[in-house]
């Protein structure tokens, strides 16, 4: 077991079009770090080049204080788990498992050993004899983390392991992940475009964009502190609204003037904090569950925030309620119990206390 | 029922008719597959039948040429007997294997490289493979004539052995360089990890994938060799090194006499290795062996 280093790396194609524009990343020993982020930002390149199967064109990657830069993939003690699986597909399920070790020729009782002793834990002991085309989805995947288990590498690469498979198999095989990790405890590296996968999975996120790393930090932090308006509205389903406003202070503190005139004050706490902003124009930072039905609560810094529902979805467990402010989509969540029609204006109370500022300029958070 | 029960109350039109529509279609194919079927059958059905009638029945212009009045196994005795058919028929197995081997060999390997190894030019190169297919070998003969009596090969089975895998060579690669890439770049990049080299990734891995692949390149290598007519008839000058195609037609016309019965009985018995190789490997071709590789 290892951790890996990313320093300063750089992946620049034909073109010199650049996937990954120098990022630096610390993955410690048994961690378990998912790298996310949209399509093209970045995440699969710098997960194939700790793999190996990238060339890296800047900076370095060291897996257990050694640069691997110029060693190939055979040689890093990785193990990697596709989307599409990559089973062999003339082999059997134990041979597929086995590949790796018998490479490296290892003696036949322990291939053995280790074969059984993953695919009890995967619990595929029954199909060990069977070829990957008489495997359902979810039990091709289980064999290719049981591949990547019996190697008991430095190092487990995921590149999106789940996309190909149904919901419902999806959030099976992601406790299932969970599972593994905990058992054999192999710093982990995970891609994933699902911030569900990498809310519920991670020790620490990574949101990627455009090549950078936008934030690192464990998932409670992402959700509550993004650091910019990509992360904010990244993390999180539904997305965070943002409505552009202005800050306007007075002698009694901080409020937010939204363009249809509805006037949020800022909690007297933060005041300092976004006093220089004064005066200019700001966006409103703020998820669908904390814009929710008015109700009896001892909770400071709720204020009123009148809406006109267009869109109203009954999820079972919440209502969302979508409207208009200024011509942006704003969504809320409310309780299913609460009376809402499409056209009826209503009031809903905005938790200020979970609330961001982004400055529009930097899209930084406040 | 459903249609009845709508058309009685009224509500429905009936348009159409699937099951016209799919008889139509059904009978359509019939006809041109039968159609097919006399066209490609005709000349082997009336190779055989000549091969069981006499010298003096197939000199017989009266009657229906299609039926045999008094059959004979006396063209099939005389073939056999003769120690020369038996020489051709060895000399064109001999060329055929080592032929197929040869090419294979190549064929997968350059494949290989032009498929899966990116290289400056490689893109080029496996065009330049494709192209040299195109040059026909009534053109490239007269050139070889020259290299292949350099190479004092002239009037050998050897000289075959050489040459033929001009003709074999560019075709297979190009299936095979179609097949290669036809396999997911995961499986080369999973056996990468797994520790393979790139001649274990070959053997262990692309070899048994590809091998519907493989089987399609060999019998069209075993097709070519085993039928090619133009080089052994430029190279080849004493029957004792003629393969099949050229043996019979040298050693059975004799100026202007053509001993019909034995040139079709030997046509007939020269074809079968070919009819034999295509129905024992048809059906490992047409498998489909690469499911359940990925998803899908």
């Amino acid at each position: 077991m290892a951790q890996v280093s990313l320093r300063k790396l750089v992946k620049a194609y034909e073109g010199n079009v650049q996937a990954v524009k120098g990022i630096d990343l610390e993955i410690a020993d048994h961690e378990f770090v998912v790298l996310v982020g949209p399509s093209g930002c970045g995440k699969s390149t710098t997960l194939r080049m700790i793999a190996g199967l990238e060339e890296i064109t800047g900076g370095d990657v060291a897996i257990g204080g050694t640069v691997v830069n110029d060693i190939p993939p055979r040689d890093r003690d990785i193990a990697m788990v596709f989307q599409n699986y990559a089973l062999y597909p003339h082999m059997s399920v134990f041979e597929n498992m086995a590949f790796g070790l018998t490479l490296r020729k290892f003696p036949k009782d322990e291939i053995k050993r280790r074969v059984d002793n993953a695919a009890r834990i995967l619990d595929i002991v029954p199909l060990l004899e069977r070829k990957p085309k008489a495997l359902s989805g979810g039990q091709r995947q289980r064999v290719a983390m049981g591949r990547a288990i019996v190697r008991d590498p430095k190092v487990f690469l995921f590149d999106e392991p789940l996309s190909n498979l149904d919901a419902k198999l999806r959030v099976q095989m992601r406790t299932e992940i969970k599972k593994v990790h905990q058992t054999v405890r192999t710093t982990t590296v995970y891609v994933t475009h699902d911030q569900v996968e990498a809310m519920t999975l991670a020790d620490r996120v990574v949101v990627m964009n455009h090549g950078v790393i936008e934030q690192v930090g464990p998932p409670q932090e992402l959700y509550h502190h993004p650091a910019t308006r990509f992360v904010a509205g990244f993390i999180g389903s539904p997305a965070m609204n943002f409505i552009p406003g202005r800050l306007e202070g007075d002698a009694h503190g901080l409020r937010l003037v939204l363009g249809s005139g509805v006037i949020l004050p800022v909690p007297p706490e933060r005041t300092a904090r976004y006093a220089p902003h004064a005066a200019r124009p700001v966006l409103l930072g703020i998820r669908p569950e904390h814009l929710t039905d008015k109700k009896p609560t001892d909770k400071r810094n709720i204020a009123d925030f009148p809406a006109t529902p267009e869109v109203i979805e009954p999820m079972g467990m919440e209502t969302l309620v979508h409207f208009r402010i200024d011509g942006h989509e704003i969504s809320a969540r409310l309780d299913p119990a609460c009376p809402v029609a499409v056209g009826e204006p209503i009031t809903l109370a905005a938790d200020m206390d979970q609330m961001h500022i982004i400055d529009p300029e930097t899209d930084k958070v406040l | 029922m459903s249609v009845t029960t709508a058309s009685s109350a009224g509500i429905y039109s009936k348009a159409g008719s699937l099951s016209r529509e799919r008889r139509w279609a059904m009978w359509t194919a019939y006809a041109s597959l039968i159609l097919a079927a006399i066209i490609f059958l005709a000349p082997p059905v009336y190779m055989f039948i000549t091969s069981l009638k006499s010298s003096g029945e197939i000199a017989n212009m009266q009657g229906n040429p299609w039926l045999v009045r008094s059959p004979t196994l006396e063209n099939y005795s005389a073939l056999l007997g003769n120690g020369m058919f038996l020489r051709f028929f060895v000399n064109s197995a001999i060329v055929t294997v080592l032929v197929v081997a040869i090419t294979m060999v190549i064929s997968v390997l350059a494949a290989f490289a032009l498929a899966r190894m990116r290289f400056f030019g490689s893109q080029a190169l496996a065009t330049g493979v494709f192209l040299t297919y195109l040059v026909p070998d009534t053109l490239l003969f007269i050139p070889l004539y020259q290299i292949v009596g350099g190479l004092g090969l002239l009037n050998s089975i050897w000289g075959l052995v050489l040459v033929y895998p001009t003709l074999t060579v560019p075709f297979c690669t190009w299936i095979m360089i179609g097949y290669f890439a036809s396999i997911p770049k995961e499986l080369d990049e999973a056996a990468l990890i797994d520790g393979a080299s790139w001649s274990q990734m070959l053997l262990k891995i692309f070899v048994p994938v590809a091998m519907p692949g493989i089987i399609a390149a060999t019998i069209f290598a075993f097709t070519v060799s085993w039928a090619a007519f133009v080089y052994p008839t430029a190279f080849v000058t004493t029957p004792d090194q003629m393969p099949l195609t050229i043996g019979i037609v040298s050693q059975l016309v004799r100026a202007d006499t053509f001993a019909w019965g034995q040139i079709m009985a030997g046509a007939l018995l020269a074809a079968l290795p070919p009819v034999v190789i295509y129905a024992f490997l048809m059906d490992y071709y047409i498998a489909g062996l690469t499911a359940g590789a990925t998803k899908g």
